[in-house]
């Protein structure tokens, strides 16, 4: 079981998530977060003071994948989330340890 | 006209009254020298009850005028103000900063019933005394001196909304640091020392700043540029710097977290403004008519002309810098618009516009005093800058408050052929100056010793809504 952490723009978050479910995956997590690598951020002027804004809105999916689809969920990911500007983000891989269904104690990767 | 039942039988009445009236007139001897019969067939006590009830009529009017109006001025205050700076602070300051404005809603209108009226509107040269206290005298009877056609309640209750709104203007400049308790004695003071003799001077009878009411140096002021804008915004400055800056002022970032709020505050503060501007006529006629006009020209104007200057600077208008800008030009016309002519309302309003634009992100900057919402640079400079223009641009006109000996109307500003108004505009605004910056340093020092005006550091970090008012703003988690 695979950890899949992708960072992308907000722009590209609908079509990436409707490829997803196309591609038959179930189950993600989404988070609204603010962070840069190397992309700039922008000015704000409030009433003369300015403000430098560099902590810019992206969207953080996850997801625990079963092995044997981790490498197409990256494929489809790459594909919808690219714009090919800077700030198009990023995706990481992991091992998880277990997964459990909080339901009927289900382990393993029947629990995803 | 159709011939229906109801108009026919009111035409036939008035048919019947009138010769009922001819013939009755005819048997009576005949009332004047002259003695024609259509004289006589309407007697003096018919012509005197008409004339009342036209009166009447035209009290009605003025009179419902006028309760819209204070309606509308309570309405600036809350939620117009509170939204207005509401929006400007940081999150977790925001009911800190609306609770001081409804605050004074009640503060003010306690103080006002009790002494405040009196003071401001008795008799006096500095201050009025305490003839109205408890709003002894204070019925439905016009007072003759300030508003002859509405009931004296109406008076009353127009002035308590203007000494509302004043001291919670004052409340910008502190905002973000200030002690809940500290703001309230602090403004009780200030509003029985600093705006109820300045109110007297300029608008109360015998006060000595007054233009109609003999006053010694006849300063104008339509609705409140010294009484309201300059005393709040000067105060505010003194505020301000004895207050110090808020912590981490200026390094750290403290954009306004809703400048949603802040844009419905800036309309509702625009609209109510008519009834600040045009109710001050105290009357519903076609001076608050010119005033009408004249206050939604200057806001327009000033709105365009900060716009423009920070177009120009920045290169992009803010929706920050075009509400401020059109507040801008309202407070500059405050003064003004009961005096001049729309042109002219417009070009006051231009100026104030660029003028506060530049006190706002220049000057204060290079002062570097922590206004935390620009009650100074927009109330304190705007008030000042229309008090002047007051003086330049009046018009009899458009109100003759001038007369020589044999009542003839003579000139009342600059450009009317008075030149000397400008000298005693000046000497207004530095009555209001003075008044206002020894008065709220004095009083400050006082209530700091008392109560205390700072909070303290930690609570200042944390939050005034939590530490002043336990509550939170916003309780978005579900």
């Amino acid at each position: 079981m695979m950890k899949l952490e992708a960072i992308i723009q907000p722009s590209r978050f609908e079509s990436v998530k409707d490829a997803l479910r196309e591609i038959g995956v179930e189950g993600m997590t989404v988070i609204e977060v603010r962070g840069h690598g190397r992309q700039k951020g922008h000015t704000e002027v409030y009433r003369g003071r300015e403000y430098t804004v560099d902590l810019l809105p992206k969207i953080k999916i996850e997801m625990i994948l079963p092995d044997k689809i981790v490498q197409s969920v990256v494929d489809t990911i790459l594909r919808t989330a690219k714009t090919g500007k800077i700030g198009d983000g990023k995706i990481f891989l992991s091992r998880i340890d277990d997964a459990i269904r909080i339901r009927n104690d289900e382990r393993g990767e029947s629990a995803l | 006209m159709d011939c229906n039942g109801p108009a026919l039988r009111r035409a036939i009445l008035v048919s019947v009254v009138f010769l009922a009236a001819l013939f009755a007139a005819t048997s009576l001897k005949a009332q004047t020298a002259a003695g024609s019969l259509l004289a006589s067939a309407v007697s003096q006590a018919d012509l005197a009850k008409l004339d009342q009830r036209i009166s009447a009529a035209q009290s009605s009017g003025d009179n419902a005028w006028m309760l819209v109006s204070a309606a509308l001025v309570l309405m600036m205050t809350g939620p117009g103000l509170a939204l207005f700076y509401g929006g400007l602070v940081r999150q977790k300051n925001t009911l800190a900063i609306m609770m001081q404005s409804f605050a004074l809603m009640g503060l003010i209108t306690v103080l006002w019933a009790l002494v405040g009226y009196s003071l401001c509107f008795g008799s006096g040269t500095l201050v009025g005394g305490f003839e109205h206290a408890f709003l002894r005298g204070v019925g439905v009877e016009p007072n003759t001196d300030y508003a002859p056609t509405i009931p004296q309640l109406t008076f009353m209750v127009y002035q308590l909304m203007f000494a509302i709104i004043t001291p919670a203007l004052i409340t910008g400049a502190t905002a973000e640091r200030m002690k809940f308790s500290g703001t309230v004695l602090f403004i009780t003071l200030w509003f029985l020392v600093v705006y109820a003799p300045l109110a007297h001077m300029v608008w109360g009878k015998g006060g000595f700043l007054s233009a109609t009411l003999g006053g010694k140096f006849p300063t104008l002021d339509f609705a409140g540029g010294t009484v309201v804008h300059i005393s709040s915004g000067v105060s505010a400055l003194v505020c301000a710097l004895y207050m110090g800056k808020r912590h981490g002022y200026p390094k750290a970032p403290m954009p306004p977290h809703s400048l949603v709020l802040s844009f419905i505050g800036a309309c509702l503060l625009w609209v109510g403004w008519f009834g600040f501007n045009a109710g001050s006529a105290l009357a519903s006629n076609g001076l608050a008519s010119s005033a009408f006009v004249a206050t939604h020209f200057a806001a327009a104007a000033a709105a365009c002309g900060w716009s423009a200057a920070e177009w120009i600077k920045n290169g992009k208008p803010s929706a920050l810098g075009a509400i401020s800008g059109a507040v801008a030009g309202l407070v500059a016309i405050t003064p003004a618009a009961g005096f001049v002519a729309p042109m002219p309302a417009l070009i006051i309003g231009a100026i104030a516009g660029v003028v506060c634009y530049l006190m706002v992100t220049r000057v204060k900057a290079i002062f570097g005093y922590d206004d935390a919402l620009d009650a100074f640079g927009v109330h304190g400079v705007g008030g000042t800058i229309g008090a002047l223009l007051t003086g330049v641009f009046a018009s009899r006109a458009i109100n003759a408050v001038y007369h020589d000996v044999k009542g003839n109307a003579t000139a009342v500003g600059w450009l009317d052929g008075n030149f000397s108004q400008v000298g005693y505009q000046f000497v207004g605004a530095i009555v209001a100056w003075v008044f206002a910056l020894v008065g709220t340093l004095v009083l400050l020092k006082i209530t700091d010793m008392l109560v205390g005006v700072r909070v303290s550091e930690e609570h200042e970090i944390e939050g005034l809504d939590v530490t002043q008012h336990g509550e939170e703003a916003y309780n978005l988690e579900t």
